[in-house]
């Protein structure tokens, strides 16, 4: 009996379902014509037009702050939790502390979204660039925390030990020893981090104030107003941006696990 | 200085178990001291406490007459070798070596000297920029020898460092630690759950059980002389007789042309069922119808076909030979007396194709001088258990015949 190919022709409809719709929008940003219906000619006009709206840098650079600042942040934060997860593991604040990191992940972010809101009208916070980045940092860095985890599962503590045995203080443990040993792990969860900031739209929207504007609030304003060849730019643009942070997240995920 | 490093009524507990109980110990400057015991005796916890891993409940730590019980183990003038050698990964093995010296912001060229120096004692100057990952078991460990001895520790702690290695590894393993130990002069504290390397290695070590040290001495004189039923059977082979003290032995000597009969403490009759006649040394004064065991090495009895002619002092005893296990230099014999099977070494000094060796089933006598047994308090239920050790570790003893697995002593 031939082997069925069905299993061949659900793959190629998910690839397809999925990748059509980016694969259009990436050719269109390229496409002269003002209405993605017809192909013109290939131009980088738009990319040029972009270039020239001086309110897209402000949101860019809005975007990149505020995800070089979550992403810092729960680097730091992330992996301090990795550590109490793992060392009190067992333990019954340890699986409380385990979910309340965990939370995050699975919860609809239009509850976070709105949760932070009324939590900061609440305490009268100005809404604007830094409570962004303090909501994006509570959902980065439980995405830190897990890589970290998982690296620790197979970390010997003896080395840490061995470090102090040898002279070394906590500090000088933390910097020579603990931090390089665990980089691939911190890294692969900071650069994940960062293209979740980048990319986040719901709790971003509820959150920002005026003169905040990150991308793709910014993308979703310029919908509203009908430039699609512009946000089509846009998008390929913070698509190639998201598309080599996670490759490079997982590259060095994958390096890693190889040589430990 | 010779009370070099002094534990004094250290004790720690993990909730109710008592790791290390009120131990008061002392290792002079530049000896092999081991610590041996059944896993759980506490022997890795008082290393650990040395190190300044543990903190201690009661007691004190001193080095060269310093209190060191409360200093952070980077304060310590000590380095340890690492059951897992706890080598840095990411750092290369010229690195790991000069991990030490950097964080003590020693010169660079005293750092490069003094590397190249271990790395020639270690014989691996050509590896010096692998990775720990890139180097055999045994590389390893000679790499983690030399990241502690570059420091010039005081005191060098070993922690079970050659579980890890493979039976071959191991034996040249311990030859080096040897020569090591003789190169450098420093004190080594070994600890290991492993008899034959704590024999082979040690000045004087200390045997432990549940937290405490149950004797103290030279391999020699745990071996020869063990104080207690299960420093008998933990250290080497021993047969246990189960029986009580019964009178002291009458002494005959002529004075003055009387003939005077005096009561000779120094040796006891047993009752011990089956045997009737036996008698033991009693240097410790046992007291007539305490219940003890007579622990006899394998090596001093002596076998034969005809019952031994009577002498002063002379056990001997009739059985049949069950199984025979021809080694080479030496063969060891399980001979059926009664409810005991006992077990006999006979040592070939002379060419053994002229003899007619004896076989199995052959009835034979064994017999020996009453100053080589001991009478030692009873053994327990518990120490059973923590002489067999647990099956990760059965495979780790050593195969040597003379260090192997304790024997079993058929009690009734």
């Amino acid at each position: 009996m031939k082997p069925s190919r069905l299993p061949m022709l659900v793959t190629w409809s998910v690839i397809l379902f999925f990748y059509v719709p980016i694969v259009i929008l990436v050719a269109n940003s390229f496409n002269s014509s003002r209405f993605g219906g017809s192909w013109e000619s290939a131009s980088l006009k738009w990319y040029i037009r972009l270039m020239n709206e001086p309110s897209i840098w402000h949101a860019l650079t809005n975007t990149l702050i505020i995800a070089g600042v979550a992403t810092l942040a729960s680097m730091v934060l992330g992996t301090s939790a990795a550590f109490a997860l793992h060392r009190f593991a067992g333990t019954r604040l340890q699986k409380v502390h385990y979910s309340v990191i965990y939370t995050p992940l699975v919860l609809p972010e239009i509850l976070m979204g709105l949760s932070m809101l009324l939590f900061f009208v609440q305490l009268k916070v100005q809404l604007g660039l830094a409570t962004i980045a303090i909501a994006h940092v509570t959902f980065c860095l439980s995405y830190v925390a897990m890589t970290v985890l998982a690296r620790l599962q197979d970390f010997d503590f003896a080395i840490i030990e061995a470090a102090q045995d040898l002279g070394a203080g906590w500090w000088t443990t933390l910097w020579r020893v603990l931090i390089p040993m665990l980089a691939p792990g911190i890294l692969a969860g900071g650069l994940l981090a960062f293209t979740l900031s980048i990319d986040d739209f719901v709790i971003s929207f509820f959150v920002a104030g005026p003169g905040s504007t990150t991308l793709p609030i910014k993308i979703y304003s310029m919908i509203k107003y009908g430039a699609p060849p512009l946000i089509n730019a846009l998008s390929t643009i913070l698509l190639v941006i998201t598309f080599s942070c996670v490759i490079a997240s997982q590259y060095m995920s994958n390096r890693d696990r190889r040589t430990a | 200085m010779s009370e070099f490093l002094q534990f004094e009524d250290v004790s720690k507990h993990y909730g109710d178990v008592k790791a290390v109980d009120h131990v008061s110990l002392t290792v002079k400057q530049g000896e092999f001291f081991s610590l041996l015991g059944p896993s759980g005796c506490g022997k890795t916890t008082l290393l650990r406490i040395l190190a300044g891993f543990e903190q201690p409940d009661t007691g004190r730590v001193l080095l060269g007459g310093e209190d060191v019980t409360d200093l952070p183990p980077y304060e310590r003038k000590v380095n340890t070798i690492f059951q897992s050698y706890a080598l840095f990964p990411h750092l290369s093995v010229w690195d790991n070596i000069a991990f030490g010296l950097k964080v003590a912001k020693r010169p660079r060229q005293e750092i490069q000297t003094e590397v190249a120096k271990m790395l020639t004692l270690i014989q691996m100057e050509d590896q010096a920029w692998k990775k720990p990952d890139q180097i055999s078991g045994g590389q390893k460990q000679r790499v983690a020898i030399a990241r502690a001895l570059v420091n010039k520790p005081r005191v060098l702690l070993l922690d079970e460092p050659l579980a890890a290695l493979d039976l071959k590894l191991r034996q040249r393993m311990l030859i080096e630690l040897d020569l090591i130990h003789d190169e450098v002069g420093i004190t080594f504290l070994y600890v290991t759950h492993d008899q034959g390397e704590a024999m082979s290695l040690s000045d004087r070590l200390a045997v432990m059980k549940l937290g405490r040290i149950e004797q103290l001495g030279t391999p020699e004189e745990i071996y020869e002389a063990p104080r207690t039923s299960f420093v008998a059977a933990f250290i080497g082979d021993t047969n246990f007789f189960n029986g009580t003290v019964a009178e002291p032995l009458e002494k005959h000597s002529v004075l003055e042309g009387f003939l005077s009969v005096a009561v000779d403490k120094d040796y006891s009759r047993l009752h011990i069922e089956d045997f009737p006649d036996l008698e033991c040394y009693n240097d410790k004064q046992i007291k007539e119808g305490e219940q003890i065991f007579l622990s006899i090495r394998p090596e001093k009895l002596r076998i034969s076909r005809e019952r031994p002619k009577p002498a002063p002092h002379l056990n001997a005893i009739e059985g049949v030979v069950e199984d025979v296990i021809y080694l080479g230099s030496q063969t060891k014999y399980w001979v059926r007396a009664g409810d005991y099977r006992i077990s006999v070494i006979r040592q070939h000094s002379r060419f053994l194709l002229d003899e007619n060796p004896i076989r199995w089933r052959e009835k034979v006598w064994i017999s020996w001088h009453a100053d080589d047994g001991f009478m030692l308090e009873k053994y327990s239920a518990q120490d059973e258990n923590l002489i067999q050790l647990p099956p990760e570790e059965v495979g780790e003893t050593s195969p040597d015949p003379n260090h192997a697995a304790p024997a079993q002593p058929v009690l009734r």
